[in-house]
This record gives C-alpha cells, sequence and structure tokens, in this order.
C-alpha cells in the first residue's frame, strides 16, 4: 500500500466526517435562526397591550392581537373537543380490539388523512361547515383543525398502547377484568403520559395551521363572541399583517409570530420534561 | 395477623361455601383424595396445531402439583386452559372436559372463574399503581365493597410481605425489588380469595434466596389453597410439590406423588428427564 493512498483515505475521512458534522450543525442552527430573528424582531413589538388590546383602525399605532390570540385558543379547544375523543378511541380500537383488515385500512387511511394536505382540510371543512349556513365560523374553524389532530392522535395512541406490555393486561384478566375494564383500568393508565403528550402534540402542531382557517374561521378585526362569527386567529393574523403594506402590521406580525413559536416550544419541551419526570416516578 | 384472620371470615366476598368441593374424590396416584381440578380427554389446538393430546389429570385439594417438562412440551399451554386465560388467543380452542368441583369451566362465567382460579406469572407484573391499589384491583373489579384496608392487609400478610411494605402503602409497586413484586403479585391474586394458585414459573425470574421464599410461602398456602406450578426447575418440583405430572410433546407421560416420581419412575422418559438427559 503506498503512502500517498493511505494519505488520500485519511483525508477523505476527515473530510466526510467533517460534511456530515457541517449538515447536522445545520439543522441544530435553523431552529436557532428561527428563534433568535422572531425575538430579534418580534421582541420589539411584544408588550401588555400586545396581549389585551384589540386591533387598532390603520393608522393608529399601537394595538394587540387580543382577539387572535382568544381566537386561537378557542379554535384549539373546539380541535381537541372534537379531534382528541374520535382519535383516542380509535387508537384504542387500533391497539386493542381491531381486527387484521379492518385495522389495516383503518391504520392506512389515518396515515393518508394525516399527508392531505391542510389547504384540502380546510376546503372540506367549507363545504361542511360554512356553506350550509352561509357565513364562516368559529366552528368551521375548529372542525377543520379537529379533524387534523385525529390522525396525529390516533398514531401516537396506538404506538403507546402497544408499548404497555402484554402481561400486564394478562394480570387484570386473570383477577376477572373484562376486556374494557382492564384497558380502563390498567393499560390506558399504564400509557397515559405518552398518550396526554401526543395529544397537546397534535394540538401544537395545528396551533400554527393557517390554510384550513382562511375560509373557514376567517378573519375578524374585533372579538367573535360566541362560536359563530368569523374569528381572528393567530397565524391568520400572522399572514394578513406580513402581507400587508404597513410597517406597524410586520412589526405585530414578527410578534405574532414570536409568540405562536413560543406557544408550540412551551408545548412540545414541557410534555416532554413533564413525561420524562413521570416516567422516572413510575420506574419505566 | 390474629385480628386479620379473624375478621377475614366475615369480609372475604365468598360467593359459596367451600365444603362442597370435598365430596369429590378421585384417586391420584392409588389414593382417593379430593380433587379440585378433574382434567379428561383433554386436546388443546392453537389454530390447526395440536399443543395438547388427550390429557387426563386430577388436580388434588389443598395440594401443590408441580408440571414439569421440556420448553414447549404443552405445560403453560395447559395451566393457562384452567383458568380459561387461552380464550383470549385467537384460534385457540380445545376440547374434553375440565371440571372445577364437579362443574364445567366451560358452564361458569369467565370472570367467575377466574376470581376462583387465581394466576401468578413468569415475570412479575405489577400494575403502575401503587402497593395498596394493587392488591385492591381484583376486590374493586368485583364490586366489593367492603373494608379494602383489612383485605390488603391480610393478603400482603398471607403472601408474606406485609411486614416489608406496611410503611409504603401508597408507594408505586415498581419501587420494590423483582422478589418483592412476585409476592405482591401473589397478595394480589390472593386478595379475591381464589380456591386455586396457578403459578406460570414463578420464580424463573428471580434469584436463588427469593426464589426459597416463595417456596417457602407456597408451603404455607397450602392449608388454604390448591397450587398447581409449572417449573423448570427439578430441584423445586421435588422440594415443593406433592405430586408431579411429567409432560413430553403435548403429552401427558406419567402423574403421581413427587417423592415416588422423582426416586421410583415409572416410565423411561421421565427418568431420563429428571436425571437430566434431554430437556
Amino acid at each position: 500500500m503506498s503512502r500517498l493512498n493511505l494519505i488520500w483515505r485519511k483525508s477523505l475521512n476527515v473530510l466526510m466526517l467533517t460534511l456530515t458534522g457541517v449538515a447536522a450543525l445545520l439543522v441544530v442552527s435553523v431552529l436557532f435562526l428561527i428563534l433568535g430573528y422572531l425575538l430579534w424582531n418580534g421582541g420589539k413589538s411584544l408588550n401588555w397591550a400586545f396581549f389585551t388590546q384589540l386591533p387598532k383602525p390603520v393608522g393608529e399605532s399601537g394595538g394587540g392581537m387580543a382577539n387572535a390570540i382568544i381566537g386561537s385558543l378557542k379554535l384549539l379547544l373546539l380541535a381537541a373537543l372534537i379531534g382528541l375523543p374520535i382519535g383516542l378511541l380509535t387508537g384504542v380500537y387500533l391497539a386493542e380490539f381491531g381486527g387484521k383488515t379492518f385495522s389495516f385500512i383503518t391504520r392506512y387511511t389515518t396515515d393518508l388523512l394525516n399527508g392531505v394536505p391542510s389547504i384540502v382540510i380546510g376546503i372540506f371543512a367549507y363545504s361542511v361547515a360554512v356553506l350550509p349556513v352561509k357565513h364562516f365560523s368559529t366552528f368551521a374553524g375548529g372542525f377543520a383543525l379537529g379533524v387534523m389532530v385525529i390522525p396525529i392522535t390516533v398514531r401516537s395512541t396506538e404506538e403507546f398502547l402497544r408499548a404497555v406490555p402484554g402481561t400486564l393486561r394478562e394480570g387484570a384478566m386473570a383477577l376477572g377484568a373484562s376486556k374494557w375494564r382492564t384497558i380502563a383500568t390498567v393499560v390506558l393508565p399504564a400509557a397515559k403520559g405518552g398518550i396526554i403528550t401526543g395529544m397537546l402534540l397534535s394540538l401544537a402542531r395545528v396551533a400554527g395551521e393557517t390554510a384550513p382557517l382562511l375560509f373557514t374561521a376567517f378573519n375578524n378585526m374585533y372579538s367573535s363572541p360566541g362560536w359563530g362569527q368569523p374569528t381572528a386567529s393567530l397565524p391568520v393574523v400572522l399572514y394578513t399583517y406580513a402581507s400587508g403594506p404597513y410597517d406597524d402590521w410586520h412589526r405585530q406580525a414578527w410578534a405574532a409570530g414570536l409568540v405562536l413559536l413560543a406557544l408550540v416550544l412551551v408545548a412540545n419541551v414541557g410534555t416532554r420534561l413533564a413525561l420524562s419526570r413521570g416516567g422516572a416516578a413510575r420506574g419505566v | 395477623m390474629a385480628s386479620a384472620s379473624q375478621g377475614r371470615e366475615s369480609v372475604v366476598p365468598k360467593p359459596e361455601p367451600r365444603v362442597r368441593a370435598i365430596g369429590t374424590t378421585s384417586t391420584v396416584s392409588g389414593k382417593e383424595t379430593p380433587v379440585r381440578f378433574q382434567i379428561s380427554n383433554l386436546d388443546f389446538f392453537y389454530g390447526p396445531k395440536q399443543a395438547i393430546f388427550g390429557m387426563s389429570l386430577n388436580i388434588p385439594v389443598n395440594k401443590v402439583t408441580a408440571i414439569i417438562g421440556p420448553s414447549g412440551c404443552g405445560k403453560s399451554t395447559f395451566l393457562r386452559t384452567l383458568n380459561r386465560m387461552n380464550d383470549t388467543i385467537r384460534n385457540a380452542r380445545f376440547s374434553g372436559n375440565i371440571l372445577l368441583d364437579d362443574q364445567d369451566i366451560m358452564g361458569i362465567d369467565v370472570v367467575g372463574l377466574r376470581r376462583r382460579v387465581g394466576m401468578v406469572f413468569q415475570r412479575p407484573n405489577p400494575f403502575p399503581k401503587s402497593i395498596y391499589d394493587n392488591v385492591a384491583y381484583g376486590l374493586r373489579i368485583n364490586g366489593y365493597k367492603g373494608r379494602l384496608s383489612e383485605l390488603v392487609e391480610h393478603s400482603l400478610r398471607r403472601a408474606a410481605l406485609w411486614d416489608e411494605v406496611k410503611d409504603y402503602l401508597h408507594k408505586s409497586a415498581f419501587a420494590l425489588s423483582g422478589g418483592q413484586q412476585q409476592r405482591l403479585c401473589i397478595a394480589r391474586a390472593l386478595a379475591v380469595d381464589p380456591e386455586v394458585l396457578l403459578l406460570d414459573e414463578p420464580c424463573s425470574a428471580l434469584d436463588p434466596v427469593t426464589t426459597a421464599k416463595i417456596e417457602e410461602l407456597m408451603f404455607q398456602l397450602k392449608d388454604s389453597c390448591t397450587m398447581a406450578i409449572v417449573t423448570h426447575n427439578m430441584q423445586q418440583a421435588a422440594r415443593a410439590s406433592d405430586f408431579t405430572a411429567f409432560m413430553l410433546d403435548g403429552k401427558l407421560i406419567e402423574h403421581n406423588e413427587t417423592s415416588k416420581l422423582f426416586t421410583t419412575p415409572s416410565d423411561p422418559r421421565t427418568e431420563a428427564y429428571i436425571t437430566g438427559r434431554f430437556g
């Protein structure tokens, strides 16, 4: 083996190691770049008024996004009420009861539903919940987000239930528990932490969805009482303000972006921390 | 302990008096003994695959019956048939008669059957709940409304675990050691006061000291409980059981008093197995 060959092989090794490392570094830095950029631009416009006041008319400076923040929370509440129970029950069905063929179909359909572009979900919600009543509403937006929550919840619930050892189920059944009793009193509690995390992450994911809200919840410059009227929401207001012509709007859009990202990050990191601590306490 | 024992008769949920069973006697290795389980001509199938062939066996009241045999000989399948745990396996079915106190087990509601026939598994499987709630679980799901605490204490005492856990009843069961967890599982099974306790290799995941504790426990439980234990450990079968059944390839080869089976086996295959020539 020649000396040259050895040097070539060594430098190739170093080169590839550097390339993979740089790629990994890039991935990590993207998040921090976004975060830094948002903090830099949005932090300046973030003040108490942002959380408590309604938008001011164009031309006047100041004002806030109280209506969009409340609107987003209401939409998420609806999405949770609609999507989480269906997702949870379907996940339980797939993990605990399902027959072979129907389970396969359900699982496959769920994955497809997960892959449906969010704007298409929006059109669906539009035709189901907007057209019949002939106006945009908070409910229609919550329905669209709820549909998106379902597939994520189904798959995470199923996975966490499958991770519960079968010996626990046998233990409960050997004491005379029925199948449903076993699931409700032993299996679900054992998988509780994971299932709740999955649910929160699915809500955090749809919290930032804009497309399905554009023609369901639409937008609103004012507060939206009840569930039957169009409502502002953080992502839609962000979209409207960012593409608008006013500097004041741009600043508020940055702030909205920061609040949205903070919401998602807190949900993500928070549940992960809670889960790992809970897991340690349970000895898992 | 004394007060717990006195309290027990009045608080333990007991659908029918146990005396009923003693009426049935049968011949086990030449002796007339009251029997708990009478199994005759049992064939067991997983789909098209037959796992047990024409097995007939009597399990005597308040004795320990050990079932030994090489891996895959059907001994666990046999044990799990007795409390119908195999019902949950798709395509599993059996034919033949299994009588518990003269009653066909297929004619007993499966919930009631499992309350009367408790089971302890190979690996300790405590629920992710507190020690107290683990023991109370069986009572709660059976709708028992009484003084749970007394029964929990009584069951933990019967499983020789009370003194070690009495100050930690509300701590997670996962905080216990493997041997303690297994005794907790025994306490959990004892809480509903079963007539029979099925033990499926209960010590295979435990160290020798803990194993000795479980065997000691089985010896104490014999007063009040019929036990059937599947074990890979022949010394354990010899030490802890009154009767031993040797199974091979899904068939019962020999069933006798433990002392006789291990000293003077009548079948050459039994002799070969217990002397360690195969399995």
